[in-house]
This record gives structure tokens, sequence and C-alpha cells, in this order.
């Protein structure tokens, strides 16, 4: 048990040293482009040019150059912008990051729920009108852009029926944290989060459905049966818990992704100071520090989420667990 | 004899959505204490048969009568037969690997089931369950019962999968195949187990397409062709003097234990017909060697001698 822990730490670490190099070689040894200046930005003086190649040791070796970034990044964090006028890029991230935790927790619920209500409806009711309305319905959710769904939540929400008493309550863009008001957070994060689950819901409800009907048709299942399980007992107990696998390794990768920035286009679009929307600034003013920064962090989100997910399989499924022991 | 009859299947018919009949007429009894196997080839409606006298096959149309223990089943409210599924009749299946669910420990299973038919607290079942699997034979069953299906090994899981089926005193069990995917020796200490089953005075119906298994277990046979019983009777007397050509030709195809060894075994020339091109008479003629014209004409199932039934106008009187 230690010892599978421990290897898969080592794992981890290992995998996100080999992102931490990738990136630091996409942005900072590209032949022909020069860091310093892209650190500086455009127009800065020649004196901050020379102080910023000083301090990151842009005229020593190469992995000299990435033991200093790394050391700004995760010891001293105090890796500085100079676009943004020496903010410091670490905290900001930090900042950031209940924001999008919050936002994408909220998407989770919805779509979890809604993908189970769906998924085990439409599998329920295979074939009948009812599926193919929810199965329509989700290959719609599925497709529209969720940036133009965003925009268009946005525009019934925020003016048009904004007076009506259905959205009179939905508060102006922008976030409220948690500690400041707990209502006003949830008011806040309701739609925002809602139209991030929406293209979530489509997709897994139809995972949950296809992977349903396959377990519906095992041999254990026909035994849940013969031992005289009622259809609920059969379809809730018995067929989820053999179609949990995928819908769960699905979970765990998106969640990882959303949390990691993935959430860009709704954090832009509603206005959510989350790591998405730092991610887009720094983009949009190729603020070099700033996205070296998200990237990192995202990734080292989606390697915890994933070695988080394999400690889930392991609990859902004992013959994976054997697996393990046997290495 | 005399015993009381369990189970009476009378012309049951089964057909799928589209009107194809997969079961033609089959009619067998199962009594108290009696086993009777059911043979016949892949195909020849077996399993349905089973299947349908446990209920498990939605979207198909049964016709006839399934009685048991006096009870018609056949247009039972499903709550009602689901209550008879598990505590009155059980089933075994064929592969005990994938007839338990992969991801919970087997006595975990057992327990459910005991649950769902008996007011037990958890300890209670599990007590239960692990008495069973020391009946069954299994060793250290308080330790077995916490292991996964994958842990034990294909004896283990079957014994497992009986102590399940006997989990709530069924008085019918319904083996399906359930020594197709175990070794020799392991399938001798299993047919032994079913024996003493039917000797506590439960009735057994045991599937199979292996004459040596009934002969070794079973008190009575029902010889299943295409859809049909073709024959039936006391497993001595049809092992002894089959009278259908079919049970003929079945028997025929087993390999002699002494002698000389034959340079090739009998076989039964042609295939079975599908379920949706049967002949409209016998449905064994075409490939019968005793074939007659008035075979065109479907034989009933008579009584010729006490006890064995046939359908086969050679003995229609």
């Amino acid at each position: 048990m230690i010892r599978s822990f421990a290897s898969r730490t080592g794992q981890m670490l290992l995998v996100i040293f080999g992102i931490s190099v990738l990136v630091f070689c996409i942005f900072f040894a590209t032949p022909g482009a020069d860091p310093t200046a892209r650190i500086a930005g455009r127009g800065a003086s020649p004196q901050v040019v020379a102080r910023i190649r000083a301090e990151y040791g842009f005229d020593r070796p190469l992995p000299v150059q990435y033991v200093t970034m790394m050391q700004k990044l995760f010891v001293s964090r105090d890796l500085t912008s100079f676009v943004n006028h020496g903010q410091r890029v670490v905290p900001e991230v930090l900042q950031a990051a209940p924001v999008t935790l919050s936002l994408v927790l909220w998407a989770a619920f919805f779509w979890v729920s809604g993908s189970l209500v769906f998924g085990i409806a439409s599998a329920v009711l295979r074939d009948s009108w009812v599926d193919r309305l929810l199965m329509v319905l989700g290959l719609i959710g599925l497709s529209m852009p969720v940036f133009w769904l965003g925009e268009v939540v946005n525009l019934v929400t925020q003016s048009r029926w904004h007076d009506t008493f259905l959205f009179r309550w939905v508060p102006p863009l922008g976030y409220v944290a948690f500690s400041q008001s707990p209502w006003g957070w949830a008011k806040a994060l309701f739609l925002p989060s809602l139209t991030l689950a929406v293209c979530f819901i489509g997709l897994y409800a139809r995972v949950l459905r296809s992977e349903l009907l396959t377990a519906m048709g095992e041999d254990s299942i026909r035994t849940a049966r013969a031992k005289g399980a009622g259809p609920v007992r059969v379809w809730l107990w018995h067929g989820l818990r053999l179609s949990w696998l995928s819908y769960v390794s699905l979970f765990g990768l998106d969640f990882a992704q959303l949390l990691g920035g993935g959430a860009l286009l709704t954090e832009v679009v509603f206005a959510m100071p989350g790591v998405g929307r730092l991610t887009y600034q720094a983009l949009a003013t190729l603020d070099l520090p700033l996205i070296m920064a998200t990237v990192m962090y995202a990734a080292v989100f989606v390697v915890i989420a994933n070695a988080l997910v394999d400690g889930l399989y392991a609990l859902l499924d004992p013959r994976i667990r054997e697996g393990r022991h046997g290495r | 004899m005399g015993a009381e009859v369990l189970l009476k299947l009378h012309h049951l018919h089964l057909e799928l959505p589209n009107g194809t009949a997969l079961l033609e007429d089959v009619s067998l009894s199962v009594r108290r204490g009696d086993a009777l196997g059911v043979v016949g080839e892949s195909g020849s409606g077996k399993s349905l048969t089973a299947m349908s006298v446990m209920g498990l096959l939605p979207g198909l149309k049964a016709s006839g009568s399934i009685r048991f223990e006096g009870r018609e089943l056949l247009g039972m409210k499903d709550r009602d037969w689901r209550r008879l599924r598990g505590a009155g009749m059980a089933m075994i299946f064929q592969d005990p690997m994938t007839a338990f669910l992969p991801v919970r420990s087997i006595g975990a299973q057992i327990d459910e089931q005991i649950r769902l038919h008996e007011r037990l607290s958890r300890r209670e079942a599990r007590a239960r369950t692990v008495a069973l699997l020391g009946r069954m034979g299994v060793p250290d069953p308080e330790a077995a019962a916490k292991r996964y299906p994958h842990q034990l090994s294909g004896g283990l899981r079957q014994r497992a999968m009986i102590a399940m089926a006997l989990s709530c005193g069924p008085s019918l069990l319904i083996a399906d195949e359930p020594t197709t995917a175990l070794d020799v020796t392991v399938q001798a200490q299993i047919l032994t187990l079913l024996c003493e089953i039917r000797d506590s005075g439960a009735g057994v119906m045991l599937i199979t397409h292996d004459m040596g298994v009934v002969a070794q277990t079973c008190t009575h046979v029902a010889v299943v062709y295409s859809g049909l019983v073709v024959e039936q009777g006391p497993v001595a007397a049809v092992m002894a003097r089959p009278l259908h050509p079919y049970t003929q030709a079945l028997l025929e195809a087993i390999p002699p234990l002494d002698g000389p060894r034959p340079d090739a075994l009998p076989t039964i020339p042609g295939r079975p017909p599908a379920p949706d091109a049967r002949p409209e008479g016998c449905v064994f003629a075409p490939r019968c060697r005793f074939v007659r014209p008035d075979c065109a004409v479907r034989p009933a199932l008579r009584e010729p001698e006490e006890g064995r039934r046939v359908a086969c106008v050679l003995y229609d009187a």
C-alpha cells in the first residue's frame, strides 16, 4: 500500500517535471526568439531589458535558466510580470484559483446530476420517444459552443428579460467570494456554471446511457434478476455499479482540465476572475511569466486529478486493485 | 413415486415479437426429490425453457402453462413472480465468473439475496452466508465471503453460486450447464453437491448437453430437440432403451468405454432446423433414419409405456 502510494507520487513528480521542462523549452529555448524582450514587453527601456536578462540568467546556460525559472515559480514565488507593471504572478494565480474551483465545482454538480438523470432515464426507456428526445437534446447541448451560449444567457438574463420576475434575481456579471456572502456566491455562480455544464451533460448522458445498456446485457445482471431483485435495484445498484468506470475516468479528466483553465471561455464571457480569464489576459498581452505560471498550474492540477481518479478506480473495481499489487 | 409435482410445464410455447417460435411445445414435470435432466443440442431451447420458468425473458411471448407448486406462473404479476425468484426457485448459471458481479465480494452478493427475501439484519444474513458456504464445502468460509469473484477458483465460485441459490431454501433449483466451465474433478464434486441437494427434498432441473452428467445426477430426463420435448422418462429406462430415434442417435454418439475403439463415432447427418424454418411435420424427420410418409404430421407426445413419453409415429398404436 505504502509502496504503491510512493511509486504513484514518484510518477506524478516525474510527469510534472517533464511538463515543466517542455513548457520551459517552448517558451524560453525556442531558437530565434529572445525571451528577455518578450518578458519585458513591447517598448521596454534598455535598462529594464538588461535587468531582466541578469535576473533570469538569460545570459547563462539553459539548465541554469530552467532552475532559476522554477525557483522563481515554486520556491521564492516572486516571478514578476513586467507587462503588468511588477505584478507578482504566483499570488495572482493563487487568488484566481478559488474562483475557478467554485465555478467548476458547481458545474460538476450540475453535469453529474443532470447526466445521471438523463442517462438513466434514456437507458431505461431506450428506443422510446423520451430516449430519442433526450439524446437529441444532449446532442444539441454538446454542439452548442459555450461562449455563444454564455452570451445568449447574458443577453437574456442581463438585459432583455432582466426585469421580469424570472431573472430579477440574477446578479451583475462577476464573482462574489463565498466568505463575503454565501448566498451571493451561489447566485453569481448559478448561471455561469449551468452554462458550462450544458455540453458536459449531453456528453456524459450519452456515455452513461451506452455504458448502462452494455452493462445490462451482462450475465451478472441476469443473476441479479434471478435473485429476485426489483427493476430499480437492478438498474441503480447493479447496472450503475458496472457502468461507473468510464464515466469516472472521463469525469476526472474533464474536471482537471477545467480546473486548469479549461473554463477559459466561460470565465471570460461571465467576467469571472478565474485562472482561465487570467490565461486569456496573459495571452492577449503576451505576458510570458503569467502564461508560464498558469500553464504549470494547469499541469499540476491535471496530474493530481489523474492520480485521484486512479485511486477512485481502485476503490470501485477490486480487479484493478489486484493489478497494482502485482506490479 | 407419487411425490408431489413441483413444476409442470404444459405445452409451453415461446415466440419472438416478430412471431418466430423459439419453443414450440415443451411439456415436462419435476417432482420433489427428483432431478430432471434437460438435454439437447445448443440452440434446442433448453436454456430458454429454464429462463421462462424463472420469468427472465422479458419481451418474449409465452403461452401454455407453467405451474409451480400449484400456482400458474404465466400471467402472474411481476411483483409476485419476483418474490418467488430466488426464494421459491433459484438458478445457477453456466459461468460463475461472469454470473457474479465482479465488483462486489461474493459474501455481499449472497447477503443481498437473503435480505431481498427475508427481514434479517446484515449480521444475521452474513452468519447464514458463512454457514451456507461452509456447507457447500468452501474452506474458511468466513474469509471466502470477503473475497471477490476473481479471487476464487472456478470450483469455489460455482460452490458460492450454489450457496447463493440455496440461501433462501428454494424448493426448485434450476442449474443451467453448471459444470461446463469447470474441469472434470471439480465437475464431479459439483454434481455430487447437486445430488445432495436433491436428496434433501428439493426438485432439481439440470440443463446440460452431456448425457454422462445426466446419467450421474438425474432421476429423469427430458430430451429437447428444436424447441420440442421429444422424449421424457426415467434416466435408467431411457438410457437402456431409448425410444425416439433422436435419443437413440444421441446415445450412439457417446464413445464406448470398452470393446474395440470405433474408427469414427456415429454422427447425426444434417443440422437442427432454424426456429423460423421448422418442418411442418416431425421436426426430426429430415435427419431421421426411420422417416416415413406419416412423419409429415407432427406427432404428439404420447405415453406408450408407464412413465415414458415420446413424440414419434413409431410408437403410435
